[in-house]
């Protein structure tokens, strides 16, 4: 028999070669699984060798990054000769260029940074403040409306996505018209981080999950003890809920670092684009086969740029990403 | 919802009264206050742009109608009827389809062969695994987007380069238009790491003990996995199908990134997905309305899917009525 392991609840080992009804016989010790070697050899075998497929590309974009000019092809594991490509002295053309002079990417690293964080803070305390709402209060049309919030995971982005713009537009005409106030409206990045603040279906759902599983006798207790509602959820239900929360905003702040059409569709001012768009900036300007000027190393140490923030919340959250992703499944 | 009928006179108040009267409890308004930011968000941009998007896909609203030059006109059926016969169109959708067919089934059997091998190997191996699997996954598409373009290039890249190390002359990926898509749907399986996970939480549902029935009876490993392990996790699976399938229906960010020049202008038929047909008719050449089309269109192709796989997979699916083990 093979393992079939983290099952908490499954029920206790039978003996082997007893009869179909044997009686659950407790005891501290438990026969064992026998563990079939040659199927965990051969899966082991198996495993690495497609880790190795998995885990190539980094390696190539690494090393890639840290070439010369016009080694970037050369595929060699490591670089023969080692070059900082992001940053250096600014020298014109002909000159290999250097990520951090040729675009504003210090800015571009920035605006991703502070409308990733920004964005996801929001979103979850938002998300959290409806999803205990929803899970706590009994109120009138409370089904009727948690039943569209369900529906409006259902809707593709693409359908909201072209008013939503003329709305940020007309609100960029009327901002500029009243100049005491400040210039909100396409062209900035209002329209990135702004429609965080309303919730999100998607974490609300997630959220209100975990709400639900508090008992409720918490609740009533610190009602006995004179707590109002806001108080309620701030003392006792947001620090209990502590591990969907941080789901909920390391997957927004990931989904802010991958976005790309979001930022296509609002920024035009170099300055303030964000770290995705900024990239696709360089491989459109230094892509050879887009008529660019061949200085792949800029484009590597981008692409570099872009990935390892990412590589680096997933290595401190781990835990969370993949709790929060198996959840999914639960729902369907 | 709320009928109102006042002209009950039996003692106590009538079923409506009593629903109005909740409006009145101050935990009614207090769970008011607390989702007034969703009720405002969902009103200005979901539901607001919904009627709007409808709206506009009736009308000839572009770049003259948002500058303020000449009226907002309606037109009728006319952008739906340009739709059907817009040769890009078709493009788009056969690209997208082709893609789709690809990419769904190809990821799920990867990510459902992983997950058997993770689970198979213990916990401790599985978890280290599992961990390098699902690196690809947090990997931005941009960067995924570059990856295609530089690790599948014809001539200098490393994977045409492998090829030939054992003899196989590869073909030029990126520039031969019958390789892109299948090199865009390779990139995807790569990153098949979230399916995965979904899928192993699944396999780790599966009590034990109806492995144990299966095997007094006889049952193969190889029948085991067929007729246990996958109807257990058959509700994961189609979760999972849908995800995949409207994620390729929304394909925009790697194809944009590897195939499309915004300075330029440079387009490739080849990788001309919907979503990028879509945003280029709206964003670039403004025509909004026959872009809104285009996107109840795209709204309309998923619930369509979607629903024709809720239904046909109904009698595949086994959802357990209780909790399990």
């Amino acid at each position: 028999m093979t393992t079939y392991g983290g099952q908490e609840n499954a029920p206790q080992f039978l003996e082997a070669g007893g009869n179909p009804p044997v009686p659950v016989v407790r005891r501290s010790w438990r026969p064992q699984p026998r563990v079939n070697w040659i199927e965990k050899g051969v899966f082991l075998l198996l495993l690495l060798g497609l880790s190795i497929l998995f885990v190539y590309p980094f390696e190539w974009l690494f090393a890639a990054a840290f070439k010369p000019r016009g080694a970037t092809f050369d595929n060699s594991f490591l670089p023969h000769q080692w070059v900082w490509n992001f940053t250096g002295p600014n020298i014109a053309e002909p000159a290999p260029q250097k990520l951090f002079n040729v675009a504003p990417v210090g800015h571009w690293l920035w605006n991703s940074i502070w409308i990733s964080t920004l964005g996801a803070a929001a979103v979850t305390f938002s998300s959290a403040m409806i999803a205990f709402a929803f899970a706590y209060f009994r109120f009138p049309l409370r089904n009727l409306l948690f039943g569209i919030l369900l529906g409006t995971m259902m809707l593709p982005g693409e359908v909201t996505m072209i008013p939503v713009y003329l709305l940020w537009n007309n609100i960029g005409k009327f901002t500029t018209a009243h100049a005491w106030l400040p210039h909100i409206g396409t062209g900035t990045q209002y329209p990135l981080w702004v429609p965080n603040l309303f919730g999100s279906a998607f974490y609300i759902f997630l959220q209100r999950q975990f709400f639900l599983g508090i008992p409720r006798d918490y609740f009533e207790a610190a009602r006995i003890d004179g707590d109002g509602y806001w108080s309620m959820f701030r003392r006792i239900a947001l620090p209990l809920a502590k591990p969907a929360l941080i789901v909920t905003f390391i997957f927004e702040v990931q989904a802010k670092w991958f976005d790309l059409i979001t930022p296509l569709i609002y920024l035009r001012d170099q300055a303030a684009f964000t770290v995705p768009l900024g990239l696709k900036l360089l491989v459109d300007r230094f892509n050879a086969a887009g008529g660019g000027q061949g200085d792949y190393q800029v484009i590597m140490a981008g692409t570099l740029l872009l990935v390892v923030p990412m590589i680096l919340l997933f290595a401190l959250f781990q835990k969370y990403f993949i709790r929060g992703i198996s959840t999914q499944g639960r729902k369907g | 919802m709320s009928s109102v009928t006042v002209n009950n006179t039996a003692p106590g108040p009538s079923r409506a009264r009593r629903w109005l009267s909740g409006f009145r409890e101050r935990e009614t308004w207090t769970a008011y206050l607390f989702i007034v930011p969703w009720i405002f968000g969902f009103l200005v941009f979901t539901l607001g742009p919904m009627i709007y998007s409808a709206y506009y896909s009736f009308t000839n609203y572009g770049v003259q109608q948002i500058a303020g030059i000449s009226p907002t006109k309606t037109v009728g059926f006319d952008n739906y009827k340009q739709l059907y016969n817009d040769h890009n169109v078709r493009v788009a959708l056969r690209n997208t389809f082709e893609y789709g067919l690809m990419m769904v089934p190809t990821k799920l059997i990867v990510a459902l062969l992983l997950a058997v091998m993770l689970m198979r190997i213990g916990q401790r191996l599985g978890g280290v695994f599992r961990t390098i699997f699902y690196l690809p996954h947090v990997t931005p598409p941009v960067a995924v987007g570059v990856l295609v373009l530089y690790l599948f290039n014809g001539p200098y890249g490393i994977v045409n380069k492998a090829l030939s190390h054992i003899g196989i002359n590869g073909p030029f990926w990126t520039t031969d238009p019958n390789w892109i898509k299948p090199t865009i749907a390779i990139m995807d399986v790569w990153a098949c790491g979230g399916t995965m996970v979904i899928l192993l939480a699944a396999l780790y549902g599966v009590p034990r003990h109806l492995y144990e029935a299966a095997a007094m009876d006889g049952a193969s490993k190889i029948r085991q996995f067929f007729n246990v392990t996958l109807p257990m996790i058959s509700p994961a699976l189609f979760f999972c199908f849908i995800i995949l399938t409207l994620a390729a229906l929304n394909q925009f960010t790697v194809a944009y990134t590897s195939f499309f020049n915004s300075g330029s202008g440079a387009t490739n038929e080849a990788a001309l997905f919907y979503a990028i047909y879509l945003f280029q008719q709206a964003f670039k050449y403004f025509n909004m309305g026959f872009a809104s089309a285009m996107a109840w269109v795209l709204f309309a192709i998923s619930m369509l899917i979607t629903g024709i796989n809720i239904f046909a997979t109904k009698r595949f699916v086994f959802y357990q009525s209780d909790a399990r083990g």
